[in-house]
């Protein structure tokens, strides 16, 4: 075949642009205070510590609001609180009665969910849509799920004699806030532990805003405890002789200095680490609703996902004509205000994340990949990264096998399953992977083979509580949701 | 002087399903007998006959892996007499080989009582599987010799793993006794993998090797947390498991839960 013939063949039109009106949310859902302490024994406090820092609304780069910076004493106090709380009857509480809490605030979250969702995509710069329509709503059925199971845990774990194990740390990262909180809060409770939760240093809103729901579900004081802070709070809370639970969700660097500390204490530990997971694309899927699986693999919250699909493996012989249907499709996305209805991209999070973001993307075309970004104006204010896909991109190159976490997708090929396999395999990490092929039986076969705790076949980047998710490998270990994620929460007579 | 005079037998490592002597050269006078004293160097080969017999052993049919277990407890009947020899008896041995059939019966019976079906809101099959994580490292107890190596090497292979043991360093003799059995029992070479040595100089190594998925510290012996702190480098999982028991939640502490999404759609 000619080059022309070729070109022909794998042509796709220019998208037609459509102009839409600003559509934006409105900010007044939300009222923020200008200073927040810290949520330990049920009050509002001042920290110890007397130092505050800004929160800031990554795409405008205005100050939402002063959170406390909580140092050692602050994190005493919290511990001591849950510790309380847990003695003074929240651990002998009816079971039942630690449903009916749970499924309080499942329901108050559903009717606070246009002030979280605005909230959430203020403090985090992710797209109303995704707040509003994915991170709010499995929040609370989170809680929904694991209040049913507060009352039947015996029913879980066959034999055995389920006991909670007292007070749970639980460090949660800035890429789905109040969706990590839920993760790590619910099931902790529905076992019969109290809580210090300290969100990220970037995104502490939405769990400021969690302990006014907190109130109004008469939680008892001290049950859950919210410290705000970095990884120096983090880090007093790890250490911390009166935890007996640490629950992290973050980077594998940080995963293995906790695993480290945590040694010989006998401190229960569940990792939730990165992943560099391979969507596989085999010559036979449907085409174009695999490029829109592609897409939400890798564009989904900017690429800030554990478990996106950062890289693209292809079958040759579709890689050409994928590449320009999914260099088309990024035409059409839409960056911009997160609060916009319209918006599909929104900001990085933080300035050190877009710095990082930078970086490996130009280490990604020194060493050879070819970069495609669709024209689009980025806003002067904030921080903002295009959609990005390189091509031509070798095994060995950082974007193939460093996690990037943005919208950065790195596009490889394969001719044989065998070899799909190989590839998608040879990552440290484990968490998640995609398969898009019309064969059934190929799907099972990879779906065994694959080192990954999460498998979306024809879909990707779903998430649901009635549903494990956790990874191989260095992807960290221990199953958040599910029948399995109460097994974190629990020791066993 | 009368009588026979017994032909003695030298006690090796069990690596890749062959007995070859430390490379090192090296042994040690345990319960009155040279025993072969592993090197890192060994660690690292039994490491490598692990790895390499993990893929075919992870994907053999559960039916398949359940009967292989049975057919060790078949050649641990038959050596019933040697084991008892090297143990406390023969009570201890016939526990043994209970524990094997015990854990034999549960190879095609994990999945289905360790993962399940999921029913997430939306049209989705979604399902979550129980998988072996890969090569687990076993720092056995020293007692009981016999039994307490079983009790952790069966939940471990039962699932698929691949495991390279250290032996107890005091009792090492029953566990090549074992290898022995193990050796003649249809188990493919290198998924059981026996060292016998110092534990101080051979658990570290494990502990620390990046292509070890997974450390069972039963038999560590005082403070472990050496051998935590060496087993982050990898994200290992590290397991505490019960010496003298049996439970299918000691199997899952070597398994990972792998969840499978597809579409529903006509």
């Amino acid at each position: 075949m000619s080059d022309v013939e070729k070109s022909e063949r794998t042509a796709v039109p220019a998208p037609f642009q459509w102009e839409y009106a600003p559509a934006p949310e409105a900010r007044d859902a939300v009222s923020l205070r200008e200073r927040y302490g810290l949520f330990i024994g049920g009050e509002h406090v001042e920290p110890r510590s007397g130092s505050f820092f800004p929160t800031i609304s990554p795409s405008t780069e205005e100050q939402l609001a002063e959170v406390a910076q909580a140092g050692a004493e602050d994190v005493d106090l919290a511990v001591a609180a849950a510790r309380a709380a847990f003695e003074d009857g929240w651990s002998s509480l009816a079971p039942c009665g630690r449903a009916k809490y749970l499924f309080r605030i499942a329901r108050i979250l559903q009717e606070r969910a246009r002030e979280l969702a605005v909230a959430e995509s203020l403090d985090g710069g992710k797209p109303i849509k995704e707040s509003r329509d994915v991170d709010v709503p499995l929040a609370a059925a989170h809680f929904f799920y694991y209040a049913g199971w507060a009352d039947k845990l015996e029913y879980a774990f066959p034999n055995r004699t389920p006991r909670p194990l007292g007070v749970a740390a639980q460090i949660i990262p800035w890429n789905f806030p109040l969706l990590m909180l839920a993760w790590k809060i619910a099931p902790a409770l529905a076992c019969g532990n109290t809580v210090v939760l300290k969100p990220a240093e970037t995104t502490p809103l939405t769990a400021l805003i969690f302990t006014d729901i907190c109130r109004q579900a008469e939680l008892p004081p001290g049950v859950v405890n919210i410290v705000t802070g970095d990884g120096s709070t983090g880090a007093h809370m790890v250490g911390h002789p009166g935890v007996d639970k640490v629950a992290f969700t973050g980077s594998t660097d940080v995963g293995k200095a906790i695993q480290r500390k945590l040694a010989g204490s006998g401190t229960k530990l569940t990792l939730e680490l990165g992943g560099k997971a391979a969507n596989i694309v085999f010559d036979d899927c449907a085409l174009d609703q695999a490029v829109e699986g592609i897409v939400n693999g890798i564009y989904f919250n900017q690429g800030h996902v554990c478990c996106a699909g950062s890289r693209l493996l292809v079958q040759e012989s579709i890689a050409e004509p994928l590449v320009a249907k999914l260099k088309r499709r990024l035409e059409t996305l839409r960056l911009g205000d997160p609060l916009d209805k319209n918006t599909d991209i929104g900001a990085i999070n933080s300035k050190a994340q877009l710095e990082k973001i930078r970086a490996l993307v130009a280490s990604g075309e020194e060493e050879g990949a070819e970069i495609y970004q669709p024209p689009c104006v980025l806003p002067e204010k904030g921080y903002w990264f295009a959609p990005t896909v390189f091509t031509n991109v070798a095994q060995s190159y950082r974007i193939a096998q460093e996690e990037i976490f943005g919208p950065v997708l790195s596009v490889m090929t394969f001719r044989t399953p065998e070899e799909a396999l190989e590839k998608a395999n040879n990552t440290p990490y484990g968490l998640s992977a995609g398969i898009w092929t019309e064969k059934g039986s190929r799907i099972l076969w990879m779906a065994q083979r694959l080192r990954a705790g999460v498998v979306w076949a024809n879909t990707f980047n779903r998430f649901d509580p009635a549903s494990p998710f956790g990874g191989y490998k260095e992807s960290g270990f221990g199953r958040e949701g599910g029948r399995h994620g109460l097994e974190a929460y629990l020791r066993f007579e | 002087m009368s009588g026979r005079l017994p032909v003695r037998k030298t006690y090796k490592l069990f690596i890749g399903g062959a007995f070859p002597r430390s490379e090192s050269g090296r042994s040690y006078e345990a319960a009155g007998r040279n025993v072969a004293r592993a090197s890192r160097k060994d660690a690292r080969d039994a490491v490598r006959a692990a790895r390499d017999a993990f893929p075919k052993w992870a994907s053999a049919t559960a039916y398949n892996r359940g009967q292989v277990l049975y057919r060790l407890a078949e050649m641990m009947e038959a050596r019933a007499g040697d084991l008892a020899a090297v143990c406390s008896g023969r009570d201890e041995v016939e526990a043994a080989i209970d524990r094997v059939v015990w854990y034999a019966g549960w190879a095609d019976k994990l999945p289905q009582v360790l993962g399940g079906a999921n029913p997430v809101a939306g049209p989705y099959f979604n399902f979550t599987v129980p998988e072996p994580t890969g090569v687990v490292a076993i720092v056995a107890p020293d007692e009981p010799a016999l039994l307490g190596l079983v009790s952790r090497l069966a939940p471990g292979i039962v699932g698929g793993n691949a495991v390279v043991a250290v032996a107890s360093e005091t009792h090492p003799v029953a566990a090549i006794e074992l290898a022995e059995a193990i050796a003649t029992s249809d188990l493919p070479g290198g998924v059981v993998n026996v060292l016998t040595g110092l534990r101080a100089e051979l658990a570290p190594v494990l502990a620390a090797h990046m292509d070890v998925n997974a450390i069972d510290l039963s038999g560590a012996d005082g403070d472990t947390a050496e051998l935590e702190r060496l087993a982050a480098g990898n994200v290992k999982r590290v397991v505490h498991g019960v010496v003298d028991g049996q439970s299918p939640w000691e199997i899952q502490a070597f398994l990972e839960l792998k969840t499978v999404w597809h579409p529903v759609g006509a």
